[in-house]
This record gives structure tokens, C-alpha cells and sequence, in this order.
């Protein structure tokens, strides 16, 4: 299936290269080359390139394009969630899945990229079985290796493999059994120029952290489980029970890991929790724009907005900004052309406004169409969709007792 | 082990010393970099493993980075028996890269793989055979295929799975072993563990994906297995098995073509899972030909339905176009919503999908309707992704959601993405075409981007107005004037094209402006692109056709200019017009025909989708998204005219059973060790696993039924039946697990017990001698044992192991019943006399025909358990039947679920013939219902055991007023509150009985009520001590409600279905 896989930075420099089948020339990527130049965007880079005698599948994550080789008929997304998997194993191990941590840690990339494929086939992609396999790095372990010479790989064959349940590692053992889950939910959600919602929906996800001892077995239920209109889950969960009874029932992973995602797009339920006042004009004559935007909350149910954030994607004729922001810092790119105005906490009483005046281009025509805006803002401590949250709970069917006789379950909620 | 390693250093050592000669002898330039190879090799030749791992190390890094560490390999091999783990899996890598250049060197690696085949440990085997099999060198294909064989009859399935993973390296690199291939992946089809599946298919579809034969036997199987599959198999397995039903089942939409209305009320009849619907129609299914669906297309949809759910985007597309190839017109809707789930997901996934929902959209535009916003174009959209959103879009629009839809092109077209706002005008122009009522409104707003001061824009527009106008061009002609003052401005030489060519072709429309045209163009002529060019030259040529006054010599003119052209396209043009429309004395026959020539009526364009048609490729594949046919692509068969014998998928119960006894058997016992608790730990995993045997059972039944019958109606009942049966199974499961697990204990004992027949010698020839009497034994009561025949064939394992032990019963007289199930039933009586309580119901732990006449019963006595009073007393009666005394009754080894405790009773020292010893153990069943497993020994023998709680029993009371109980019902409310209604069974009249009946079921005490309508229990959970609240309100005519509020909701729930059982009977 896949043949080769080259990892290929911004500038267009390869720097790894990995091969389960015979050894395909690294010329191959010259189609790559072409195609990324034509595209001017990273992000416009067809994923599927058609070559004389080869296909390139290639995704394109953290500044990295990962560029696999394929010679014959493979579902193209069969190989795309394989190359997002890598990157998020890479993440995994080493924090971030960069060029410079891949460098570092080369030996261990081509490590795991040995272990999760064979002959193109994946393997091993379970991180819990991989871990077990190839250790991931720690300052400490790394020193104590450099003075005692011992080894990132797994002196213990991994079990995992051997399992029905591929995804946890036996004899897990923890002191403190506890277990967290978080819901995170997205609202997404296009507004039209006079603030109505065109469009919304709430994506959810909950992601657990477990550590629990031996094989605990655990429910997850919903008070309101028919507001979720579309669900996927982690392998661990069980179909069936899913379907006859509502219930999440699973044996998790050990360790981080995402447990589902779920999918409201109920419109009733949709609270945007705030409201941007904007005006952008543009002069017919000297060259110049004025810019006035206003962020205010709407509904937030009493909770404070974080990490409020306003991009504009300014048209091209934008020269400068020459602005004045009542609270956090803004910042304009000339060469992207995208202005940032990062205004961190929203206060209610003192509504945070940006205001100023644009120079353009001399002599070049107007835009004749405003700018839209992008805000990015975050709410802790509130799930959008209301009621789903506040009635989650876990229950156990087989929880291990360790040394402390009752796992400890915390449910945390964002 | 030291003596071979020594072996191969020596060899190693022998082989490398000729890189050294060659050494001086290369250039200077070279040198430095042999130096630094050399220290390298120093560190591989040194004894430190340390050493080695860093040299490895950066071999390894010199291999990623794509530099060439060839002349290493000497060095690097003989390191191939290393001990430390990481410098042996280095040394794979490298191994598996430069074999195929080294192949004489390689060899010498190949004897440390072979050994490691051998070894005990299943994990170096799989990984001593998957080295061996990728290292590309010919010489060793015996040795491979060898090993493969070998391997895919292990009994480890992780090393089958190598096995089936090796089939594809030893198929590329040796075509010729095909036919011995495909016999390996016969026999691994046939395995039944999830592991193997998914290798096996992607090997069977690397190397035979025609020998659909080979799936017959399995199909069923792999129906059943595919949801406990890893991901990666189950796409594989998904999209073969697409491609099988489409060669075996019959196209459900085969009647799409007839009378609409009638097609419809068929699907509803053939698809619907409720019968009613289906008898409401008796009479339009007689009257044609009826399509019903095969039992194994059904099973088939059915599995693969869950994985929709899945996080795994590629299998989610899997089982969409197996919905969209193989699924009844009214179920491909499920599809959707996955689809647009995945459209969340990266920006190449979303590439992909989009890509399919495309084509998807253009046959089923009702699937997708209700998303329609979910395509919405986001400004943070990648071009692609925003071109393909349009493409789906534009599929979707119809007369209901065509004004929605315009107003959101309208917004796209001030994008700033220019690339986008092209794609953007020709969505309105499709739009436009396909829909009639919105064409006069998507001509004005396009003729009034004409206006747009952005050039891209216009000629965009332009052009497709031009396509837009050929439809109707009588009525536009106003629209053609506008665009020919356009000509003035527009740049964009296929803008400008187009505004030449419309007004040549209704220059009768516009009889004036077209000569000023050609005027205008014939100036600039030589300064136009050439496709300008070549429009002017049509134009001129039809002006000269329609009014030759006005404009033969500009003809002329452009006639002369395009002669002496750059371009022999446009030399050629000009030469050929100039003989068809300038009439000369040579000119021939055609000039007559001129005018029709140019002038014929031109069939408007369709604007078509460019998705349209790709469906004949199977979708989510490569080749779908290339629109072209990629290198293996398997064709998707087209669906047969009539079904293929179903009966090929039949398996016979008879055959498998012994096999999978065989498999059992055959397994190590340590690994099985490994394996069991997985297997009572995940019931939901193992559920389907053990059930693929009856389930390919019923379904065979069904076929078979369907076979004699023949008429479609009563075959399609019997399906219905066996559906809706395992539907009850799955919501019965809870209730059935115990039994089943009870079942599958009774097994494993009877298994196990058989093995310590084997390890027990003495023991052994017991056995045997046993076994010789049997026969006698049971010839006499022919009839009994047909009956035996006729009972289920599970029970063979049980009659097999139970044999010897039934016939050394022999001397406890108990002549007239050698059946087991005869047997049992007779004990089963004789315990229902014995126990000492007898309100409480006792339990077998070992009977006396299996324990060689002592016998075990336990119960529940209820009694606090008095050392330690989170534990469960269980009460033991040993029965000693035999001649001769039991001495040292105890018990051994207790395998417990973690966390479980078990409190042993005092070992019993002799208990004489006949006589019954009473004893109290306590156990900590962690508040569930999972077995607690042990030995018991007695100065002979071991006999393995174990005893499972009904969950009442987990239980002890507590006693609380009416008042605390509503306090604490409070506090349970929610999630830990089960509601259920009942009818209550005849006998259940008074409130007497309603008590007893709970109370039997589970150790609670009544809590005092006001109301007589209300009966109210409290119990706590034994080791945890959760409150565990029952409440059971009467209702007038019968019926009755059960409420039960426990903090454990498995205990609440498994409760309220024990109470329910004892209630309604």
C-alpha cells in the first residue's frame, strides 16, 4: 500500500525519508515540487498528485508535508488518516510534531515509522501499544541513557498486540486510580453583516485522561443523549450498546486519549456569546479607510470570555493600519495582509474597541467589498449546548480496586 | 546461542575484509569519508553495546536523512544476534533497507531469523518472520514461503497475522509462488480471530482479489468479525466485500424503473423490518416479479452500519460507498450525516469526501438536501476545498433552496479569492441551466457583474453568459449590445472570444454593432491572442455570409492579416474560410453550402458537472478521485441478472465445531492463560466473536428455508425472524450473559479438566480405562442417545470430556441414566432436596460425577460473613460419594478479577465416605457479578471451580424509615434511577408474595410504607456499601412499576432485570 514516505519542510527541503518497499528515488518528488509551487498556498496543494508512474498522497501539518508514495489502487483517505496518525504520534512523543523535534529525534521517528507499518500495511498504530513498544523521551530517561547506555525500546514484549483489546496495555498499575474527562465544544457559526446566524452548529469532543489499574470497564451516560445528532467514536467503545441503550460503555485506553466527538446542530440552542459592532469603510478619494470595531458580550451565561481574538483578512490595496485598541495589542502583516487584534479577557463593563484609519495603495480603486471578520474567543466552565454537560455522569462495571479501595472519578467540565 | 553468534562474527568479520583492501586503494577525495566510516565500524566491532547502539544510531540517521550507508553492511550484519534489544531493531532497519543491494551478504543474517522461528515466545517469531520476509532477496523464497506455512498454522494468531502479512512481500518478489500463496490465504481466511482478518484480506487483495471463491465459506464470518476488526482491516475487508455482494446479491433497486409509485410501495415492502407493512401489500408484490433481499446482503448492510460511528475517517467512507453501491435506495440516506461529519476534519480528508459527496449528490440529491448549510463556503476554506463545496452545492440546488443558494453565491462572488469567484459565476451559470425559473434572474445579476471593476469577474461572466444565452437568444439581444461595448475593456482573451463569437452567431440580432465590431477588431488585430484571432476571423467570415455590403472588405482585410500569422492554426483558418465563403471560379462545391456551414443552429452547451458519471468507479477509491483507472484498481462488478446460488456461503455447523475444538486445543496453554481474561473481561468484544458461529448457523437455516420455499414472501419472513431474534438476543444479552457464561465456564472447566488429564498420568490411565467401558455403557438406550444427537451440537465438547467421567459413575449405580443431560437432571433434583435452608437456593460447584464422587454445592447463606464484613458468605456443602475418604479438602490458587478477595475456609483435614461437611468462605465480589475462580484440592485431585454471584446477592440489608428512604431516593435520582413497568405474573396477587418474590431475589429488607400500593426494599452493596433502593408499586389490572435507585448503576440495572424475571413469572 504505502511505499515510501518523505517529510518535507516550508522551503521545500526533504529531510527524512523512509521506505517499507523496494527504494523509490527521492527524484519522485519533483511532481510534489511543481505541484507546491503552482499552489502559492501550503494549503492548496492537491493531497493526491498523479505521477507517470506513482501517486503522492500528501498531507500537510505543522509545516511539514508528508508526502507518501503509493503505486497501486488505495482508498486515498485510508492513507491520509494514516498520515495524520503519524503526526499525531509524533506529538505524542515528543510535544510537538515539528521539524526540528522530528530532527532531534530521528532514530525514534524511524523507530515507530518501522513499527507502524509493515510492508505498507499498518501495523501498530495504537499509541498505547507503540509506547510500550518504543519508549517516548524524557530529559531524564535521555540522560540516564547517555550515562548508562540503555535503550528507548521496550525491553518488555509488547502484550497489547496479542489482545482483543489492542488499545490498552496490561497490568496497568497506578497509586491514584482517577479518571477525567473533558467536554470541549466548538460553536461554529457564519453571521451575515447584520449579526444574524446563517449558519451554526456545536461540534463537541470529550476527551479523557485515564489511570486506572488493570482493566477497568466504564460507562459514560447522557441525561439528553437525543441532542446529539451525530456521534464517532474511539474503537474502545462498544457499538451496541451504544445503539440499544444510549450508553457509552468502554474499556479506555491507558492514558490521554479522545473518547468521542459529537455533533448538535439543533439552531434553538446555538448562543453566539458575543456581538462584534463593525465598521470598515473605505474613502473614494485619498487613499485611506477608516476602521471601527467593537466587541461585546451577548450571552455568556455569567462567564467570562477568554482568549478573544479578531482576525480581518484585509483586501489587498491595505498599505498600513494605523490604529488604536482600548484593550490588548493588534498587529497588521502588510505581506499577508491579515490584521490580528488579540484582546485576551473580555470586560462587560468597558466594551474593548479598536479604531483607526487604514492607508491604501494611491491610485489603486477602492475595494469594493468588506473584509470579514474571524473572532476566536473561549469560555471555560461552559458547554454551549447547555444541557448535554451538566448531566454526564460515569458510572463503572468493573473498576480494579488498587490501594485505594474506590477509584476516585472527577468530572471536569469546560 | 554464544557459539553461533561466534559463527557469524567470524563470517562477518571474513566478509568485511575485503571493504578494507579496497580502502587505500580509493581516491583521496573518498578517504575522509571512508575515515569516518572506518570509526564507525570501530564502534560496531567493540564489545560495548553502547557503542554500537551510537554507531547504529547514526547509521540510522545517515539511512532517514537519505545518504547512501551501503559499504556498512558487513559491519552492520554480523551485529544481527546482538543482545541488546534497540542495536537488534537497528539493525533490522538497516538490514531491510540495504538487503536487496547485499543480497550474497544478507544471507548471512537469514540462520539468526530461522532460530528465531523456532522460539517459544510468539512475539519473536512474528518478528523474526516479518524481518525475514522483508528483506528482498531472491535466493531465500523457498525459506520464506517455508516460514510463511508454517506460520499461518501456528497457534499464536499475532504470528498468523504475520504470516498473512508476509504473503504480499513473498508475492512481489516472486510471482511464480502464487499458487501456493493462495492456499495459504485459503487457510487463513478461514481463521476466526479478529487479528488475522484484516492481513488476510488485504493479502487476499494484493495477490488473488478475483478468487472470490475463496470468500464464499467466509463471508458470514467476516460479517460478523468486521466490527472487533482494527480499523485498517476493516477498510480493507469493507471495500472487498462491496465488491463480493456486488458479484453475489441482486441489485436491491432493481425495480427503480418501474411505475414509480409501485416501485416505491416495493421498497417499503421489501425493506421495512416490520412485517405489517409488508402483508398491507400482498397484492403489488404478487403482481411483479418480487425483489427480495438475500439473508447475507442484509447481514451484510447491518454490520457494517455501526462503523458509521467510527473516528476512523477512511473506514467511515467504507462503509459509505458500500451503502451507496449495495444498499436499497431508502436506506443510503444514513450515509449522509457520517459524510458531513467527516467534513470537519482536515482539510485533505474534507478534499476527499467532498470529492465523493459530489458524485454522490448528482445521483442522490435527496441524501445531502437537509445538510445544505453544512457545505457553506467558510473564508478559511482552502480554494480546493472551496471549489468542491460549490461543485456539491450546485448539485444540490433545486427550485425549493435555488433562492438560499443565490444568495450565498452572491456573497462568494465579492471573495477576494479570485480563483473562487471564477468557480463561483460558472455555479450561478450551472444553476442557471439547470433550473428554468431562476435563469432570467442569474442572467441579470451575472450581466450585472459585467460592471464588476474586477477584469477576472467580467470575462468570467462573460463566458458564461454566452452559454447562457445560446439557450434563448432572441430575447437577450439588448444583453448582446451590453457585452459588445464590453469589448472596448475586457482583456481576457477568452472574455473577448467570447463576445466576438456571440455576436457572430446573432449578428442578424444585432445587425448594426456587428460590422463596427469587426471594425474595431480588425485594427487590432495582430495584436490579439490567438484564440481572439480565430473568433475575429469566424466572426468576419459570418458577417461576410449574412452582410457582405457592409463588411467585405474588412473581411478581406482580417483575411490577409490571419494569412500571414504566426500561427498555422490561424494560417490555416484564414486559407481554409477564404475558399468556402469568397466565391472564386475554383471554389468547389461546399461555398454553396456556406451559410448553413457557419450559420447552422448550434445545440446550447450543457453545463454538466464534472462529477457526473464518475460513480462507475467505485467510490472513496483512488481511481474515483483521479477519474481515471489507477494500476490494481478492481473493477466493481455490475450486479447479476439473477442470484447466484446462496447455499455457497453455507457452512456447515458440523465441520466448524470440531475445528475450532481442534483450534482450542491446539493452542499453548500459557498463551490461552493470556487470552481468558480478556475474554470474561470484555464481554462485548468476545459476544459477537463466539456468537459468528450460531449467527452463520441461523442465517444458513434461513437461506435454506428461503431455497425450499421459493416464494419470496415466506422466505423474507423467515429472515425477518432470524433479524429480529438476534435483535432480542442483543437486548437479552444482559439477562442471557450469565447463562452463556456459565455455559462457556462449564466448557473451559470441561477443557481444562481434560488437559490435567493429559499432565496427570496416573490420572490418565484412569481415563482410559474409562473410556473403554463407555461404549458398553451406553449402546443399551438407543433412543436416548439419537435424542443426545439431536441436542444441541455445542454440547459435543461437553459430552466428549464428560464421558469418562460419566462412565466412572458406573460404580455408584447410577445404570439406568449414562446421559449427562440425564444425569444432570437427576442431580438437579437431588440438590433441590439437600439444601439445609431451604428458602435458599443452592447452587453446584462440582458435580459428583465430574469430582469423581465428591460433590460441592454452595450457597448464599445471607449471613454476614463474620472476619470480614465486606465480603459475601458463600456456604459450602462437599458431599463425599466416594468409597474412600477425602482428606485435605482446600483451596489453591484462586484467579480473581483484580481487586476480588477470597477468604479461604479452614482446610478440611478427612471427611469419610458419605458423610457432608459444611463450611463458610467469604469472597469480595467487588460489588460484581464476575466470577470468582479457584481450585479446589483435595489430597488427590485438583478440580478448578468457580462461583458467581446472582447480583441480589451482592447485597446485604438495611434497615431505614420511611423517611430516610425518600431522603436517600432523593439523592439517587437521574442516572441511578431505573424505571421500569411490568405485568405482574399471575401468582403475584397480594403484597405477600410480591415481598417474597424480591426478597428472594435479592438479600433486602423491607422498609415499612404507608400506602399498601407500595412495596419498598433497602439493601446496601456488600463491599462497597452503596445504598441499593427498590420500590415496586402495584397498579390496578396487573400491572406494576419497578423503580430502583442505586449509585451502581450495573448492579441497578442488572437488578432490576433479576427482579423483573421473578416478578412477571
Amino acid at each position: 500500500m504505502i511505499h515510501s514516505l518523505f517529510l518535507i519542510n516550508n522551503a521545500g527541503d526533504l529531510f527524512l525519508e523512509k521506505h517499507w518497499k523496494s527504494v523509490i528515488s527521492r527524484s519522485v518528488c519533483d511532481y510534489f515540487f511543481e505541484a507546491r509551487e503552482k499552489a502559492v498556498e501550503p494549503d492548496n496543494v492537491p493531497p493526491v498528485i498523479r505521477t507517470p508512474h506513482h501517486y503522492l498522497i500528501n498531507i500537510y501539518r505543522e509545516k511539514i508535508f508528508f508526502v507518501s508514495v503509493i503505486q497501486t489502487e488505495v482508498p486515498p483517505l485510508f492513507v491520509i488518516e494514516f498520515l495524520h496518525r503519524v503526526a499525531e504520534t509524533f506529538q505524542d512523543y515528543f510535544g510537538e510534531c515539528s521539524e526540528s523535534t522530528i530532527k532531534d529525534n530521528v532514530v525514534i521517528v524511524y523507530e515507530l515509522l518501522e513499527e507502524m507499518l509493515d510492508n505498507g500495511f499498518p501495523l501498530a498504530t495504537e499509541s498505547n501499544i507503540l509506547k510500550e513498544l518504543i519508549r517516548p523521551p524524557t530529559i531524564l530517561r535521555s540522560m540516564v541513557n547517555t550515562i548508562t547506555g540503555s535503550s528507548n525500546v521496550g525491553e518488555t514484549l509488547p502484550t497489547g498486540q496479542l489482545s482483543t483489546i489492542p488499545w490498552r496495555r496490561a497490568g496497568v498499575k497506578y497509586t491514584n486510580n482517577e479518571a477525567y474527562f473533558d467536554v470541549v465544544e466548538e460553536i461554529d457559526a457564519i453571521l451575515d453583516k447584520s449579526g444574524t446566524t446563517v449558519f451554526a452548529e456545536i461540534q463537541g469532543v470529550i476527551d479523557a485522561c485515564v489511570k486506572l489499574s488493570g482493566m477497568p470497564d466504564l460507562t459514560l451516560s447522557f441525561m439528553n443523549p437525543r441532542l446529539l445528532d451525530d456521534v464517532s467514536f474511539h474503537p474502545c467503545v462498544r457499538y451496541k450498546r451504544w445503539e440499544s441503550e444510549r450508553v457509552i460503555s468502554f474499556v479506555p485506553p491507558d492514558g490521554n486519549f479522545q473518547l468521542m466527538s459529537y455533533h448538535i446542530s439543533a439552531q434553538n440552542l446555538v448562543a453566539i456569546p458575543v456581538y462584534v459592532k463593525q465598521n470598515i469603510s473605505f474613502f473614494e478619494t485619498g487613499s485611506s479607510g477608516r476602521l471601527d470595531i467593537t466587541v461585546g458580550p451577548k450571552q455568556t451565561m455569567g462567564k467570562t470570555v477568554e482568549g478573544l481574538v479578531v482576525t480581518v483578512h484585509m483586501p489587498k490595496v491595505v498599505l498600513s493600519a494605523n490604529l488604536n485598541a482600548t484593550q490588548g495589542t493588534y498587529n497588521y502583516d502588510p505581506v499577508t495582509k491579515i490584521l490580528v487584534w488579540d484582546i485576551g479577557k473580555l470586560n462587560p463593563q468597558k466594551l474593548p474597541n479598536l479604531k483607526g484609519s487604514l492607508s491604501l495603495q494611491s491610485g489603486a480603486p477602492k475595494p469594493e467589498e468588506n473584509p470579514s471578520l474571524n473572532i476566536d474567543l473561549k469560555i471555560q466552565q461552559l458547554a454551549i449546548s447547555g444541557r448535554l454537560g451538566s448531566f454526564i455522569s460515569v458510572g463503572c462495571d468493573s473498576l480494579p480496586a488498587g490501594p485505594c479501595d474506590k477509584a476516585l472519578l472527577l468530572l471536569t467540565l469546560f | 546461542m554464544s557459539a553461533s553468534s561466534a559463527f557469524s562474527d567470524e563470517k562477518g568479520g571474513s566478509a568485511s575484509e575485503p571493504e578494507y583492501g579496497h580502502d587505500p586503494a580509493s581516491g583521496g577525495i573518498f578517504s575522509s569519508d571512508y575515515k569516518r566510516h572506518d570509526d564507525l565500524k570501530e564502534m560496531l566491532d567493540s564489545n560495548k553495546d553502547s557503542l554500537k547502539l551510537e554507531a547504529m544510531k547514526r547509521i540510522v540517521a545517515m539511512i532517514a536523512r537519505g545518504k547512501n550507508a551501503s559499504d556498512l553492511f558487513p559491519a552492520v550484519v554480523k551485529n544481527v544476534a546482538c543482545k541488546n534489544i534497540e542495536v537488534k531493531k537497528l539493525v533490522y532497519v538497516y538490514l531491510v533497507r540495504y538487503a536487496e543491494e547485499q543480497q550474497d551478504l544478507a544471507l548471512l543474517s537469514i540462520s539468526t531469523f530461522q532460530r528465531g522461528l523456532k522460539d517459544p515466545n510468539q512475539l519473536i517469531r512474528a518478528s523474526a518472520l516479518r524481518v525475514l520476509s522483508s528483506i528482498r532477496v531472491t535466493i531465500i523464497v523457498p525459506i520464506m514461503m517455508l516460514a510463511i506455512k508454517e506460520a499461518a498454522s501456528d497457534m499464536s494468531p499475532y504470528v498468523r497475522k504475520t504470516a498473512a502479512h508476509a504473503i504480499p512481500k513473498l508475492h512481489s518478489l516472486d510471482p511464480e509462488q502464487k499458487d501456493q500463496l493462495i492456499e495459504v490465504i485459503e487457510k487463513l481466511l478461514a481463521d476466526k480471530t479478529t487479528l488475522v482478518a484484516g492481513s488476510v484480506v488485504m493479502a487476499f487483495e494484493e495477490v488473488c482479489p478475483d478468487r472470490i471463491d475463496l470468500i464464499h465459506k467466509n463471508y458470514r464470518k467476516l460479517c460478523n468479525l468486521l466490527i472487533d476488526v482494527e480499523e485498517w482491516g476493516q477498510v480493507v475487508i469493507i471495500n472487498m466485500l462491496t465488491r463480493y455482494a456486488r458479484t453475489q446479491f441482486l441489485n436491491p433497486n432493481i425495480n427503480e424503473s418501474l411505475l414509480e409509485e409501485n416501485s416505491e410501495k416495493a421498497f417499503y415492502a421489501s425493506d421495512d423490518e416490520e412485517e405489517e407493512d409488508k402483508k398491507a401489500e400482498p397484492a403489488t408484490l404478487a403482481k411483479r416479479k418480487p425483489y427480495v433481499m438475500d439473508p447475507d446482503h442484509r447481514l451484510l448492510l447491518r454490520n457494517t452500519k455501526p462503523l458509521l460511528q467510527s473516528r476512523n475517517a477512511a473506514v467511515v467512507m467504507a462503509v459509505a460507498q458500500l451503502y451507496f453501491h449495495l444498499a436499497p435506495k431508502a436506506e443510503v440516506g444514513i450515509i449522509a450525516k457520517a459524510l458531513v461529519r467527516l467534513m470537519r476534519s482536515h482539510s485533505e480528508v474534507q478534499y476527499v469526501v467532498l470529492q465523493n459527496v459530489a458524485t454522490m449528490s448528482i445521483k442522490r440529491r435527496g441524501m445531502f438536501e437537509p445538510y445544505l448549510k453544512s457545505f457553506y463556503i467558510r473564508s478559511t476554506d482552502p480554494t480546493q476545498i472551496k471549489v468542491l463545496k460549490l461543485e456539491v452545492l450546485t448539485n444540490l440546488a433545486n427550485e425549493t433552496n435555488i433562492s438560499t443558494i443565490l444568495r450565498e453565491f452572491q456573497t462568494y462572488i465579492k471573495s477576494m479569492d479570485k480563483d473562487f469567484v471564477a468557480a463561483s459565476i460558472q455555479a450561478i451559470g450551472r444553476c442557471a441551466t439547470n433550473i428554468g425559473e431562476v435563469r432570467d434572474t442569474c442572467l441579470n445579476g451575472l450581466v450585472q457583474l459585467l460592471s464588476n471593476r474586477d477584469e477576472l469577474v467580467v470575462a468570467e461572466s462573460v463566458v458564461v453568459i454566452k452559454k447562457l444565452l445560446q439557450m434563448q437568444p432572441e430575447q437577450h439581444s439588448d444583453i448582446i449590445k451590453h457585452m459588445a461595448k464590453l469589448i472596448d475593456n475586457i482583456q481576457v482573451p477568452m472574455a473577448r472570444a467570447s463576445i466576438l463569437w456571440l455576436i457572430g452567431e446573432y449578428c442578424e440580432h444585432v445587425p448594426k454593432i456587428a460590422p463596427d465590431v469587426l471594425r474595431k477588431m480588425a485594427k487590432s488585430f495582430t495584436n490579439e491572442e490567438d484564440i481572439v484571432k480565430l473568433q475575429i476571423i469566424n466572426l468576419a467570415a459570418k458577417l461576410y455570409l449574412t452582410n457582405s455590403k457592409q463588411s467585405k472588405l474588412l473581411t478581406q482585410y482580417v483575411l490577409n492579416l490571419a494569412k500571414y500569422d504566426q500561427n498555422y492554426d490561424i494560417r490555416d483558418r484564414a486559407r481554409f474560410i477564404r475558399q468556402l465563403i469568397v466565391p472564386t471560379d475554383k471554389s468547389g462545391a461546399l461555398s454553396k453550402y456556406a451559410k448553413k456551414l457557419f450559420l447552422a443552429l448550434k445545440p446550447a452547451p450543457v453545463l454538466e458537472s464534472p462529477f457526473k458519471d464518475r460513480d462507475h468507479f467505485q467510490l472513496g477509491s483512488l481511481s474515483h478521485l483521479l477519474n481515471a483507472k489507477a494500476a490494481g484498481y478492481q473493477e466493481l462488478p455490475n450486479w447479476p441478472e439473477s442470484a447466484p446460488d446462496p447455499s455457497v456461503r453455507n457452512v456447515e455447523v458440523k465441520d466448524s465445531i470440531p475445528d475450532w475444538s481442534k483450534c482450542s486445543s491446539r493452542k499453548d496453554r500459557k498463551e490461552k492463560k493470556v487470552e481468558k481474561p480478556f475474554y470474561s473481561d470484555s464481554e462485548g468484544e468476545s459476544g459477537p466473536t463466539e456468537s459468528a458461529d450460531s449467527d452463520s448457523g441461523s442465517g444458513s437455516a434461513s437461506a435454506s428455508g428461503s431455497d425450499e420455499s421459493g416464494s419470496g414472501s415466506e422466505s423474507e419472513e423467515s429472515g425477518e425472524e432470524t433479524e429480529s431474534d438476534e435483535e432480542e438476543e442483543d437486548e437479552e444479552e444482559e439477562k442471557k450473559k450469565r447463562k452463556k457464561l456459565d455455559k462457556t465456564k462449564a466448557k473451559k472447566q470441561a477443557e481444562e479438566s481434560a488437559e490435567r488429564c493429559t499432565i496427570h498420568t496416573i490420572h490418565q490411565i484412569s481415563t482410559f480405562s474409562c473410556f473403554a467401558q463407555t461404549p458398553v455403557l451406553k449402546q443399551p438406550p438407543k433412543q436416548s442417545k439419537k435424542e443426545s444427537k439431536k441436542e444441541t451440537q455445542e454440547m459435543s465438547l461437553l459430552d466428549l470430556d464428560d464421558s469418562p467421567a460419566s462412565a466412572s459413575v458406573t460404580p455408584v449405580n447410577f445404570l439406568s441414566s449414562s446421559l449427562v443431560s440425564d444425569l444432570e437432571g437427576l442431580s438437579l433434583t437431588d440438590t433441590i432436596l439437600a439444601p439445609t435452608v431451604s428458602s435458599i437456593k443452592m447452587y453446584e460447584l462440582l458435580h459428583r460425577i465430574k469430582g469423581e464422587g465428591l460433590a460441592v454445592e454452595y450457597c448464599f447463606s445471607r449471613q454476614p460473613f463474620s472476619p470480614e464484613p465486606n465480603m459475601v458468605a458463600v456456604q459450602i456443602q462437599f458431599t463425599n460419594n466416594t468409597n474412600s475418604e477425602t482428606k485435605n479438602l482446600h483451596i489453591e490458587d484462586p484467579r480473581l478479577q483484580s481487586g476480588m478477595r477470597i477468604r479461604e475456609f479452614a482446610e478440611i483435614g478427612l471427611q469419610p465416605t458419605g458423610e457432608s461437611v459444611t463450611v463458610v468462605m467469604g469472597i469480595d465480589f467487588c460489588d460484581s457479578t464476575q466470577a470468582a475462580n479457584f481450585q479446589l484440592c483435595t489430597h488427590t485431585r485438583k478440580f478448578f471451580v468457580s462461583i458467581q454471584p446472582p447480583v441480589g446477592e451482592l447485597m446485604t440489608p438495611a434497615f431505614l424509615t420511611e423517611n430516610d428512604f425518600k431522603k436517600e431516593q432523593g439523592k439517587l435520582m437521574g442516572m441511578n434511577e431505573i424505571l421500569e413497568k411490568l405485568t405482574l405474573g399471575e401468582k403475584c396477587v397480594n403484597e405477600h408474595v410480591i415481598v417474597e418474590r424480591v426478597t428472594a431475589t435479592a438479600n433486602l429488607s423491607r422498609v415499612p410504607c404507608g400506602s399498601d400500593k407500595e412495596c419498598r426494599f433497602a439493601g446496601k452493596t456488600v463491599s462497597s456499601g452503596c445504598l441499593v433502593l427498590v420500590t415496586v408499586t402495584t397498579k390496578e389490572g396487573g400491572g406494576a412499576q419497578l423503580t430502583v435507585n442505586c449509585e451502581k448503576m450495573l448492579i441497578g440495572t442488572m437488578l432490576v432485570k433479576d427482579i423483573l424475571q421473578a416478578l412477571s413469572q
